[in-house]
């Protein structure tokens, strides 16, 4: 899950990383009040997006006061950076900045450690500078269990050259950047600019933090985090249900049980769908136990989607068996009723397959086909689709 | 000879008197694995009794004693597996502890783990250099015919000469089915999370040198680049042949489709890079999971 950056700023200052006081605001009367609460003086305002590149999109605007404050966040709320809606701006201190660094720490999953990077040239897009002067980024290998301790921390700011005037301060960032990582289970932390200010201090003046969904069990306050209301509706409801789905833009509706097998469906129907101009319409990874009530929930999920207009269902039974499978299928449309309206394209392979095909050849549902190979079904869906 | 796991490996599982634990522990039983103990230091005394069908189809049961330890379990049984069933809140500690007793091959089947746990006992692993760690978030390994540690259905397919390496369970079940005639030396489910303990190359370098194994099937999805490494190893080390499979070719950035590890970020692990990477080493890639298993019998040798 990826933080705003008010978000990682309030993280960032529970675990004592210097930031600028900043606050959230979702209309330009908040945003007035919130420079009012600042002080009155200058401020920044910054677009709340989940993607880089504000600036260039005239997202981070600097202004002089309340009033000003109040205007630019008139024109920042409801711009469209890259796809994605401002809903919020947050309005922060201003600072005068002497000079811009760049900072991260990473999982490295090729060598199975940690990765923190640094350097002296910050505030650019940091993937630009990493081709055009790799010498000028820092890359540091990070053990797991030791981690970013003080001598590692010296390692990182030496590497990527931080000057006398401000190595003390910045190798404290670093350490305490680490605890955010460590304590609040993140994959990235990365601060672009951490910055020098004209008095001297070091701090972080932007924040991206990416938490481990995995690690939610620990950190009970990682779920008010989440932005809700950008989700997708079919999947917050499909999330409600325990179901793992990933809408797509298509229009034949992809069940299966594990993830291989769905994103291999997913590739299968968008070859077979070439010829019929249809793509596959989400991911839905239903798992191991492929009960009734995980196939009706599915299903009602897909047939949610006013896009789909076939549904494939493609089991393979490892554990799973194909007859419970069956089983689950007439019985979450016998559930469903008269709200399934689409045909449903069936493939079944493996555990009892021969009781599990007999089972649907018995109940002869009026929507139902069974088709033998994932080749063949993906093929029959596709053409579904294509013919309503 | 097959990989990892073979005829004399004994099993013992962390978790076993779990639901999952018992359930799998069954079929490991039925499918005439040695699984000699459980773990479980609230148990430790006990035995727990399992029945099941065998392979040939007759009734029978076993009692497997429960330990308090790893380090125990390997005392008593000279267990040199051990399949992990262990909640993720306990992953980090169970997966430690086996390291510790020095236990051979550790199959961590749990999905879930914080990926800080899985890089932390890894180094741990790496280290101590005793344990070899598969998973975790993976289906375990199956040398048909001769051992089974994990969940992988026993009954898809025997013993053969193919042997099989893939990210993800269900393609590992939907392969072998495929080749279910030819049968397999060896299936390593690596698992799909952003860290795993056994890797492509791992698995690949133990079929090179395996004399009972012709060829190898390598199933690969989105995120990361442990494919492409896989293509660059195969392309200096491997003489065997090696077809395969990617997953994952239209799903969309930035999103991450059921596995915690399969996630294109930015241009970053993509299923044509990793494809493109592969067919540059040689290894012919299959469009579908069938086509794929015909481009194994066409390089099989003989």
């Amino acid at each position: 899950m990826d933080l705003f950056e008010y978000q990682a700023r309030d993280v960032f200052e529970r675990h004592g990383v210097p930031v600028l006081r900043g606050v959230v605001a979702t209309t330009p009367q908040e945003a007035r009040d919130a420079a009012e609460q600042l002080g009155g003086g200058v401020v920044v305002v910054k677009a709340q997006v989940k993607t880089g590149g504000r600036g260039k999109a005239g997202g981070v605007k600097v202004a002089k006061g309340p009033e000003e404050a109040q205007a630019h966040a008139e024109a920042i709320l409801g711009m469209d950076i890259k796809g994605h809606t401002v809903h919020r701006v947050m309005v922060a201190e201003g600072a005068s900045i002497a000079e811009e660094y760049y900072f991260s720490i990473l999982l490295d999953r090729s060598e199975r450690r940690y990765l923190a990077m640094a350097s002296v040239e910050g505030g650019v897009e940091i993937e630009q500078l990493a081709v055009e002067r790799p010498e000028a980024l820092a890359r540091v290998a990070v053990d797991p269990r030791t981690g970013v301790d003080r001598a590692k921390a010296e390692e990182i700011a030496d590497a990527a050259g931080f000057g006398a005037d401000v190595r003390e301060q910045a190798v404290e960032a670093f350490q305490k950047l680490w605890t955010v990582y460590r304590e609040e289970d993140a994959t990235l932390v990365e601060v672009n600019p951490l910055v020098r200010t004209e008095s001297g201090d070091v701090i972080a003046l932007d924040g991206k933090v990416t938490l481990d969904e995995n690690a939610a069990f620990r950190h009970e306050d990682h779920a008010q985090l989440e932005d809700a209301e950008a989700a997708d509706p079919l999947e917050a409801k499909a999330k409600a249900k325990g179901l793992n789905y990933v809408k797509l833009d298509g229009e034949v509706g992809i069940i299966g049980n594990g993830a291989g097998l769905v994103m291999s469906t997913l590739d299968v129907v968008a070859y077979a769908g070439e010829a019929h101009g249809v793509k596959p319409a989400n991911f839905l990874d239903i798992g191991g136990g492929a009960s009734a009530q995980v196939m009706a929930d599915g299903l009602d999920v897909i047939l949610g989607d006013d896009q789909v207009r076939s549904v494939f269902v493609n089991v393979f039974g490892g554990i799973t068996s194909c007859d419970a499978v069956a089983n689950g299928i007439v019985s979450a449309l016998q559930m469903l009723g008269d709200s399934a309206t689409k045909p449903l394209v069936v493939r079944l392979d493996g555990n009892n397959v021969v009781e599990g095909r007999r089972i649907l050849d018995e109940a002869a549902h009026p929507l139902v086909t069974l088709v033998d190979t994932m080749d063949g079904a993906a093929a029959k869906a596709a053409e579904l689709a294509a013919a309503k | 000879m097959a990989i990892f796991l073979d005829d004399s490996s004994k099993v013992i599982v962390q978790g076993m008197t779990g639901s999952e634990g018992t359930k799998h522990t069954t079929r490991m039983l039925a499918s005439g694995t040695q699984v000699v103990g459980g773990v479980n230091p609230r148990k430790a005394g006990t035995s727990q009794d399992f029945s099941f069908t065998t392979v040939d189809g007759e009734q029978s049961s076993a009692s497997v004693p429960v330990f308090g330890s790893v380090a125990e379990a390997m005392a008593e049984t000279g267990a040199n597996t051990s399949v992990l069933f262990v909640p993720p809140a306990f992953t980090r500690a169970a997966v430690v502890e086996a390291v510790d007793a020095g236990i051979p091959l550790a199959i961590v089947i749990t999905e879930g783990v914080p990926v800080k746990d899985t890089a932390e006992f890894y180094a741990y692993a790496a280290e101590k250099g005793t344990t070899r760690l598969v998973g975790p978030n993976c289906p375990g390994v199956i040398s048909p015919g001769k051992a089974n540690a994990g969940i992988i259905p026993a009954d898809i397919t025997g013993p053969g000469r193919i042997g099989l390496v893939s990210k993800s369970g269900t393609l590992t079940y939907q392969m072998m089915y495929e080749l279910r005639d030819l049968g397999f030396s060896t299936a390593v489910g690596i698992g799909g999370d952003p860290v795993v303990g056994t890797t492509h190359i791992d698995a690949l370098a133990a079929f090179e040198a395996d004399p009972e194994t012709d060829a190898v099937v390598m199933i690969g999805e989105i995120g990361g680049d442990a494919e492409e490494r896989a293509a660059a190893y195969i392309a200096e080390h491997v003489t065997k042949p090696v077809v395969g499979y990617v997953a994952g070719f239209t799903a969309p950035e930035g999103k991450t489709m059921g596995h915690a590890g399969a996630i294109v970020s930015g241009s970053a692990g993509t299923a044509q890079a990793k494809k493109e990477a592969l067919e540059a080493a040689g290894v012919k890639v299959g469009k579908t999971p069938s086509e794929t298993a015909r481009l194994l019998r066409e390089v099989l040798p003989g």
